[in-house]
């Protein structure tokens, strides 16, 4: 019961949820309370978000800069360079109609 | 430990042989169909952006009337603690703590996914009550395609984890049994990282002052 790497690696994982959930807590607490407002909650959302996917991604799915696992790294920013395209390409063209109509 | 992975998500280690060898590329592909679902998902939510505005609510019901945040808060609780317990389950299996540790914490977090849908399923009621149906507006078509497509992959999680609970008892843990665990938690982790993005772009970006 006491394997000291299980220890540490069940830690980690904690630590990540620590991190995670105050990444949660404080949009959810800024929004229900109105503590922010209009432009700059929406950054300071858009900001947490981010945060909390690369905590999600570093210690749940252990994504990091680590050597062997530049495929895997190339791989998940491949597809958000082409997503962003797509993404902001709809984003772009869609309100730029919306402006001329 | 980190410098010895071979594969995205928690590694089983050289001491489980044959399956931590076999999962390098069977994970690796695995990744990639995962990789193929964040296109989808990012281009739903790309859709979703345009007609979220008044415009797009075409003066039907808009998020205000139709959210509830502290059961979107409650769903956001639980499906980051079934991340949790699913990584307990993992390490279990990495560290050989036995077919019932891990069968354990599989059962802990389907229980979570099964709170999560249930949660979610009520709101989708009330939004239905108070006439936020697809039909009404562009942006109720646009979210009743984004959010349920989420709320459809917990639902597939979840028959999943039955599926392995049934199979670690028939099959043991054997390489395949193994490799299949570990494909399912890099799958759970994922939808967790896609409900960030809908928790803050769907609920808290619907409902800011």
């Amino acid at each position: 019961m006491s394997d000291p790497d299980h220890r540490r690696e069940a830690r980690l994982y904690l630590a990540g949820f620590g991190l995670a959930l105050t990444l949660t807590l404080v949009p959810f607490g800024l929004v229900s309370w109105g503590l922010m407002q209009g432009r700059a909650l929406a950054i300071t959302i858009a900001v947490l978000a981010v945060a909390q996917i690369v905590v999600h991604l570093r210690f749940f799915l252990h994504i990091d800069l680590s050597r062997q696992k530049r495929e895997d790294l190339q791989l998940i920013l491949f597809t958000v360079l082409l997503l962003a395209i797509m993404a902001f390409g709809t984003l772009w063209i869609m309100g730029n109609l919306a402006t001329r109509m | 430990m980190s410098t010895s992975n071979i594969h995205p998500g928690l590694n089983l280690g050289a001491r489980h042989g044959e399956a931590h060898v076999g999962a390098e590329t069977i994970v690796f592909g695995f990744w990639i169909f995962l990789m193929s679902d964040l296109v989808i998902f990012g281009l739903v939510f790309a859709s979703y952006l345009t007609v979220a505005n008044p415009m797009g609510m075409a003066g039907g019901p808009g998020p205000a009337e139709a959210f509830d945040l502290r059961s979107i808060f409650a769903q956001t609780m639980i499906l980051l603690t079934s991340s949790l317990t699913f990584g307990f389950s993992t390490l279990a299996m990495r560290h050989e703590r036995g077919r019932a540790a891990i069968a354990g914490w599989l059962g802990v977090t389907l229980l979570l996914g099964l709170g999560f849908l249930t949660l979610e399923l009520r709101d989708f009621a009330h939004m239905i009550d108070v006439g936020a149906v697809p039909q009404r507006s562009g942006f109720w078509s646009a979210f009743w395609g984004l959010v349920p497509l989420h709320g459809f992959h917990v639902a597939v999680g979840c028959l999943w984890i039955m599926v392995m609970l049934v199979q670690m008892a028939l099959m043991g843990l054997v390489p395949v049994v193994k490799t299949r665990l570990l494909r399912l938690g890099l799958f759970w982790h994922f939808l967790d990282l896609i409900w960030v993005a809908i928790f803050s772009i769907v609920y808290l970006g619907g409902l800011m002052p």
